[in-house]
């Protein structure tokens, strides 16, 4: 609540500052903006700047180190028996907190902690009070600087221009660094795993069945740790979909791009689009409760023995959800190929066919590939149709009529429920995750290769 | 009738047995008209040049001899446009082997992104005119010397078509349409993006080419048009203000916004 409305209060300083700097600037100008170096709008955002950005950088410090100063401080408050000891000291936080939070009547714990929790509650409104207090004079005195440095010749365009870049380089490298935060964490946690489980064993182990025994008197077997049939299942069923998604979705871009009136195409792209933006766990009913049973029945017809979860189910559904990926990606690399090369190739007689056939699909075709990479990497790292629809079992089957499990599948199974963080079968989901990484991050790179290649073609 | 009001329009001698004509024709843009009553003979074997202001409807006009406007959203045309006599817009008429017959070179080189080999074997490909490789061979070998460009690239002929200077291509372009034995080729300010040195090969070849083509170029330099054309037709905000032999319109063009044009006053 009280950040809520401390934001909202640096907003507001900013839009005053905004305002402020602006009519400083105009002021300055007499009249003639052309006096000034820059725009008053670039003077009001310097200001805005000075105002707002220090004040959010202080906040966001603050925040990180709020909590810990104040611990420290409760804790060395402590009496020693508490201290000297890690398991009663953790409890003692625990309890501590729970009291500042008021959530803590119903504990029985010493008047010691008691005393700490009060302690807390209040250095937590004393440090609640300090931040807005010091955030409004931050802002505030940003602002003064600010509007103290307007002048005629101040160069405020190139400063804000300054700033923007700075805050964008902020930006990205949050994006980065959360990534390389998600891999390390994986990364961690799969050498972890396999300081239990050989990696060979893992790689190329051919039974899956990560149960192990959760209690040392448990009779349980040693849980086998091959990912082979995972990838195996990921495999056929990536194939399955793309065998649906390659064809459908090129000669649809090319209907798209090349045949339809652009009425057609105005209805018909936006509409093919929607297919992108269903849920997929939607696509999961539909491949379990649609797809699967009219392949079972029809299965029986044929005399085929089709389980009620099968690849093919899963398959198929997932092909129709990429559909637009490939569609649309590659409808805009072959609207990217040059009116004159069409023009070169209809010039000579060809036909509308021959001319997409021999010319505009040879050289889309690195950016095709591309797209399509990129819709095999989006495969691979789908879970919810599978789970859905494809079973959990892991057979070691290339039958599209059976039921097959995914690496996603796996890792989404070993990690609901309790379970421990520490025991081989948990610590297996991350190995897993860390191979699906490592394989669709190889696959991107290699589309984005690809894409870079085609684009330089026509420059 | 018709030939007879246009020969008498611009008082030209009236052409015996042309290899294409265009009678009145009209071509309009959506609701822009482009092209007014448009009236031409082109002769066989011979270079004609169309000159004219930028937006004058020269192009427009070239597109319209191997209708390459079909191809363009909201184009009407009327009007008639022969070849040896035939309406080329007749119903009966396959645009496809229409076009085989009236290659066209463009403004900018516009090679496929293949092989050398494969851009001049395209054309002959497409229309089945070989039964072998040996008789591919022998196509692109001569297509590629009657472009005048065989010497420069026969040990590179696999290589992409990309990778050629911007004369190259267009003599590869100019190969790639004769590759298909066009009885006409329609040229669109063939050397505007080229060097004079480039410019100046490409008129040579124009002028070999000569001798087994009829040839149509759109060109903007007056000098070109002198150099290469043994007749010329000026185009005026969509209409043929004059037409005939080049050395009578630029020493002695009729018509004063020819003589403006010529002389650089307007344009
Ligand atoms: N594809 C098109 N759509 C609409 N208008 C066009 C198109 N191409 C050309 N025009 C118009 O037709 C007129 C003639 O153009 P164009 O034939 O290209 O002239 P030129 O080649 O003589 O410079 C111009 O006014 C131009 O704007
Ligand atoms: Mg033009």
């Amino acid at each position: 609540m009280s950040l809520t409305f401390l934001l909202l209060a640096i907003a507001a300083l900013c839009a005053l500052s905004f305002y402020f700097g602006r009519q400083r600037a105009i002021a300055l100008s007499g009249g003639r903006y052309s006096n000034l170096h820059s725009l008053p709008a670039h003077y009001g955002t310097y200001t805005a700047m000075w105002c707002g950005l220090p004040a959010i950088l202080l906040l966001l410090v603050w925040h990180m180190f709020q909590g810990t100063i104040i611990q420290g401080m409760i804790i060395s408050d402590l009496p020693p028996e508490i201290l000297n000891d890690s398991g009663k000291l953790s409890l003692a936080l625990n309890s501590i907190f729970l009291l500042a939070a008021d959530n803590g009547e119903h504990l029985s714990v010493s008047p010691e902690v008691i005393d700490a929790g009060k302690r807390l509650a209040s250095l937590q409104i004393i440090a609640n009070v300090a931040l807005v207090v010091v955030m409004i004079s931050v802002a505030l005195v940003g602002l003064a600087f600010s509007y103290r440095k307007i002048s005629r010749d101040m160069r405020a365009r190139n400063n804000v221009e300054r700033i923007s870049r700075y805050v964008m380089i902020a930006c990205s490298g949050i994006a980065i660094l959360s990534t390389v935060g998600i891999v390390f964490s994986l990364l961690f946690e799969a050498l972890h795993f396999f300081t239990k489980i050989n990696p060979l064993d893992f790689l190329f182990g051919l039974e899956w069945s990560p149960q192990t025994a959760i209690r040392a008197d448990q009779v349980a077997s040693e849980g086998a740790f091959g990912a082979i049939p995972l990838f195996v299942g990921t495999l056929l069923i990536t194939l399955i979909a793309m065998c649906v998604a390659v064809p459908v979705g090129l000669f649809s871009a090319i209907y798209m791009g090349e045949y339809a009136s652009p009425k057609f195409r105005a209805f018909a792209k936006p509409a093919l689009e929607i297919l992108a933006g269903v849920p997929t766990v939607v696509y999961g009913f539909f491949a379990a409760l649609t797809v699967a049973p009219f392949l079972r029945d029809n299965g029986a017809v044929l005399g085929l023995d089709v389980s009620s979860e099968s690849a093919l189910a899963a398959g198929l559904v997932m092909g129709v959800m990429i559909i637009p990926f490939v569609s649309s990606l590659s409808d805009d690399v072959m609207s990217q190929v040059p009116q004159s090369l069409r023009d070169g190739s209809y010039g000579l007689g060809a036909t509308k066919s021959e001319t997409i056939r021999n010319v505009i699909f040879p050289a889309a075709l690195p950016g095709i590939v591309g797209a399509v990479l990129l819709a095999v990497s989006r495969a691979i790292g789908e879970t919810m149709i599978v789970v859905m629809a494809a079973g959990l079992a892991a057979n070691m089957t290339v039958n599209p009529l059976q039921a097959v499990t995914t690496v996603t599948v796996q890792i989404v199974t070993l990690l609901v429920g309790d379970q421990e963080f520490d025991s081989a079968k948990t610590l297996s989901a991350f190995a897993l995750g860390l191979a699906l990484f490592l394989i669709t991050l190889g696959l991107n790179v290699f589309a984005l290769k690809f894409v870079q290649k085609y684009r330089e073609k026509y420059d | 009738m018709a030939v007879v009001t246009q020969s008498a329009m611009t008082a030209e001698p009236s052409v015996t047995s042309p290899k294409m004509t265009a009678r009145d024709l009209n071509l309009f843009y959506g609701e822009n008209q482009a092209l007014f009553d448009v009236n031409l003979d082109i002769v066989e074997r011979q270079v004609t040049a169309l000159i004219g202001p930028s937006g004058c409807g020269k192009s427009t006009f070239l597109r319209c001899m191997n209708r390459m406007n079909d191809t363009i959203d909201g184009v009407t045309i009327n009007g008639q446009v022969t070849l040896d006599n035939r309406d080329i817009y007749d119903k009966a008429i396959d645009v496809v082997q229409l076009r085989a017959r009236i290659g066209m070179v463009f403004q900018k080189p516009n090679p496929f992104p293949k092989s050398i080999y494969d851009n001049v074997s395209y054309g002959p490909r497409i229309h089945g005119l070989v039964n072998s490789r040996d008789e591919l061979d022998e196509i692109v070998m001569t297509s590629l010397e009657r472009a005048g460009l065989l010497k420069e690239v026969k040990d590179r002929l696999q290589e992409p078509a990309t990778g050629l200077s911007g004369g190259q291509q267009q003599r590869l372009c100019i190969a790639r349409a004769v590759a298909v034995s066009p009885e006409v080729i329609l040229m669109d300010e063939p050397c505007s993006a080229l060097d004079p040195i480039a410019t100046a090969k490409v008129e040579e070849l124009i002028d070999e080419l000569r001798s087994n083509y009829t040839i149509v170029i759109v060109t903007h330099s007056m000098q070109q048009a002198a150099r290469v054309s043994q007749r010329t037709a000026f185009f005026h905000l969509g209409k043929v203000v004059e037409v005939g032999e080049t050395d009578q319109i630029f020493t002695n063009p009729k018509d004063e916004r020819t003589k403006g044009y010529i002389t650089g006053r307007f344009g």
